[in-house]
Order: structure tokens, then C-alpha cells, then sequence
């Protein structure tokens, strides 16, 4: 494959950084278990819209890196990321024709399951969680979905990522 | 499928043993540019209210530091009278404990980690000498240790953490016990006392020093509420930490005495010997 094919790597690359850095930026004390998932959106949408370049690999190292970034178990992100990842490929031709709505959903349940996931994890290493509110987030998640779909679509479709 | 195992592996091995730790501190030099941009607005904030307050506040807290200030010297007069003397006394019964261990300033960064953990990340890392276990103070009490180390920054589990325990010592009767992290930001429990155990509320708990890790003396916690059930073997027990663990923007990094600070003396200016307050 040649160069021109890829095209906007580095609108990928800042979309995860930015993602990153909204999951380490300081809110307040009410705020903080309402935070979406930003990490999740950003990499399940980059796995629907371009699935032959975001896959399970790069899932696998943004989770690596927020496992560092949040002093979490080494790994743990990354599993759980990879796996979502892996998900959204299987279902990217579906998703991709659902209207905003049902893609919120869809998306909403896959952010549950990266929070079922960590739970087990923090299960098995006895760090276990025991409030409602830790699952918060895949509802924050699914409000901020459109946001995040109609930005990067524009930013796609602006700079020609492909 | 690899991947999968892969960070089955890594996760096991991080929970068990530390020799990834070598590779976490690698990552986390890409990700403190990124901490620090994130920061970044946080300090801008107080850089500018610092600089727009007004004169007269800043004649006005500038006197009362000054105050402080001759207040504290005062102190430290007399402590230095009080600790020549123990020195002395110390060295008449021929023990060998030390007062005395070297510090360091360190400053939090305003980024939030995982939900549900107490965990907080400071702007110093093995290049300032730090060293993992390492632990932190802050002005009003005991704050945490370091659990994960990288170059420029480290992690710290604050002593609220669910998965963090502290020796401690009744500063009132001598007596020893355990206070551990409950997850809440401001309750720690002290587990395992017997229903017949002198303690009240109100009384303050201070770093034992027992296993080694955190210097003996500093203040922890104060009891705040006490539960003798007759028919518990244990009494229920809970205590607010003294330190602002929420709220403080500056740490001590500290060197205890039996483990001095490794390379370079570039932080003379910082290193003073710490003191442990007396409410």
C-alpha cells in the first residue's frame, strides 16, 4: 500500500491525546463520577469510521498508556480497551448505519461492558467498588456520543483522514 | 487474542511482583508532558489570582506570615535546645535513634486519576531522588507514599486509600494499632482493637514508625467517633486524617533518617530538618 492511501494520521493521534488528557483533567468533586469515557468514544469511533487503520492494536496501546496515566493495574486498560475495540470491529457495518440514537446506545453498552470489565478486574485484585455511581459514566457517555461522532466526523471529513 | 493474554500477564505481574515498574516509569515520561499540560491551566489560574490580588492583600498576608514566621523561629529555639539535649540524654542511655530526616518540597499536580482511588501525582520523581515507598507529608500531617515512580513524576496513594494501611501509635497512651484507608477522602478505620481498648475520641494518632516505611512522630489522624458494642469482639473505630489531603497543593517529600538521599545535593536550599508538630 502506498503512502496516499493514509492520509491524516495525526488528526488520529491528536483526537486520542486530546481524549486522554479530558480523562486526567481535574473536576470537581460532583463532576468527577459523571465523566464520560472519552478514550472509549474517540477510539470506538475511529474503529467504526476507519476500521482498517484504529483497530485492536491501537485500542491496546492508548489503554497502556491510560493505565499509566491513571496509576491503574498495568494491563488493565489495555484489555479492556482492546477488547471493546475488538467489538466495534465486529460491529462497525452495523453501527455505522444507525441513526445518531441507536449508535448512542449501542455505544453507551460497550462503555458498560469496559466498566463491567474493570470491575472484575478490580474484583480479582480485591479493590472492589460497591456505589451506583460508578456506573454513571456509560450514561455520561451516552450524551456525549453525538458530540463526539459529529466533531470527528467533521474533522474527517475536513482533513481528509482516511 | 495475544493482546488479550499479554495484558493478562502484565496485569498479573504488576499485582504480584514490581519489576514492571521499570516500564511504567518509562511510559510515564511520554504521559508527563501531557499531565503537565493538563495542569497547566490550574497553576495559570493561581499564578494570575496571585499576581491580580491586591496590594493590600498581599501587605496583609505578608504581615501574618511574618508573624508566623517569628512564632515559629521562636520555636525552633527552643526546639533546638530541646533536641541538643535529647541528643545528650540519648546518647547517656546509649540509644541510637536519630531526629531529624531530610525533606523535600514536591507540588501536586491537578489531575485526576482513576475514580474511586485515592491516588495523587506529584512533580518529582527518581531524578529529585525519590525512591518508591517513599513517604509524603504535608504541613498538618502524614499524606501518603509513593507507589509508582517515573523520572520527572511519581504516583502517591494517600493514606484514605482502601488498599493503604498505617502503623500508628495513640500519641496519648503509646498504645499500637493499624489505621486503614477506607476509600472515603476524609475516614480512616482502625480495625482490631478489643472493646476494652482506652481510646476516646478526640485523641490523636501518630506514625508509629514500626515497619520501617514511614517516620515515627508525625501526626495522622484524630478519633472521631468510637463504638463499643458488648457483644463485638472489636471496637468500631473511625478517624479523620489530619492533613489536608484534599485540598493541600504542596507535599514534603521525606528522607527518613535510615535512608538517606541518593545523588545529586542540588535541593540544599529545601533540605531542612523536619520536626514533628505538636497540635
Amino acid at each position: 500500500m502506498s503512502i496516499g492511501q493514509h492520509h491524516g494520521g495525526g488528526v488520529i493521534v491528536l483526537s486520542f491525546i486530546i481524549a486522554l488528557a479530558l480523562h486526567m483533567l481535574a473536576l470537581p468533586d460532583w463532576a468527577e463520577p459523571l465523566r464520560p469515557d472519552w478514550l472509549v468514544l474517540v477510539l470506538v469511533y475511529w474503529c467504526i469510521a476507519l476500521p482498517e487503520r484504529v483497530g485492536v492494536v491501537i485500542g491496546w496501546l492508548t489503554g497502556l498508556l491510560l493505565d499509566v496515566a491513571s496509576g491503574a493495574l498495568l494491563g488493565q486498560n489495555a484489555l479492556t480497551l482492546a477488547i471493546v475495540a475488538y467489538l466495534a470491529l465486529r460491529l462497525h457495518q452495523r453501527i455505522r448505519v444507525f441513526p445518531l440514537w441507536q449508535q448512542s446506545v449501542s455505544v453507551m453498552l460497550l462503555v458498560a461492558l469496559h466498566l463491567m470489565l474493570t470491575l472484575w478486574i478490580k474484583g480479582i485484585i480485591g479493590q472492589s467498588i460497591e456505589t451506583w455511581a460508578y456506573w454513571l459514566p456509560a450514561l455520561s457517555s451516552l450524551l456525549a456520543w453525538p458530540l463526539v461522532y459529529l466533531t470527528l466526523r467533521h474533522l474527517r471529513r475536513e482533513y481528509r483522514v482516511r | 487474542m495475544i493482546l488479550v493474554f499479554v495484558s493478562a500477564a502484565l496485569m498479573a505481574v504488576d499485582h504480584r511482583q514490581n519489576w514492571l515498574e521499570d516500564l511504567r516509569g518509562g511510559i510515564s515520561v511520554l504521559v508527563y508532558p501531557l499531565q503537565y499540560l493538563v495542569n497547566l491551566p490550574v497553576s495559570a489560574s493561581s499564578w494570575i489570582g496571585e499576581n491580580l490580588s491586591s496590594r493590600e492583600a498581599l501587605l496583609e498576608e505578608n504581615a501574618r506570615l511574618k508573624m508566623q514566621h517569628t512564632l515559629f523561629k521562636a520555636r525552633l529555639l527552643k526546639l533546638n535546645a530541646i533536641k541538643a539535649e535529647n541528643l545528650r540524654l540519648r546518647e547517656l542511655l546509649q540509644s541510637s535513634k536519630k531526629v531529624g530526616e531530610q525533606v523535600l518540597i514536591g507540588e501536586l499536580l491537578a489531575v485526576d486519576l482513576e475514580p474511586f482511588t485515592r491516588q495523587i501525582v506529584i512533580n518529582k520523581g527518581s531524578r529529585d531522588g525519590a525512591y518508591l515507598g517513599q513517604p509524603l507529608i504535608e504541613a498538618d500531617g502524614v499524606m501518603g507514599q509513593i507507589v509508582h515512580l517515573g523520572p520527572l513524576s511519581a504516583t502517591a496513594m494517600l493514606i484514605t486509600d482502601a488498599n493503604h494501611a498505617i502503623p500508628v501509635q495513640l500519641n496519648r497512651s503509646g498504645l499500637r494499632a493499624i489505621a486503614v484507608g477506607t476509600g472515603a477522602p476524609d475516614r480512616l478505620s482502625i480495625p482490631y482493637l478489643p472493646i476494652s481498648t482506652d481510646i476516646v475520641e478526640g485523641d490523636l494518632l501518630v506514625s508509629s514508625g514500626l515497619g520501617g516505611r514511614f517516620p515515627p512522630d508525625y501526626p495522622v489522624a484524630v478519633v472521631s467517633h468510637v463504638e463499643k458494642d458488648p457483644t463485638q469482639p472489636y471496637a468500631v473505630i473511625h478517624a479523620i486524617p489530619t492533613a489536608k489531603l484534599e485540598r493541600s497543593r504542596e507535599v514534603l517529600l521525606v528522607w527518613p533518617a535510615g535512608h538517606p538521599r541518593q545523588g545529586d545535593a542540588a535541593g540544599t536550599d529545601t533540605e531542612t530538618t523536619a520536626e514533628a508538630a505538636t497540635p
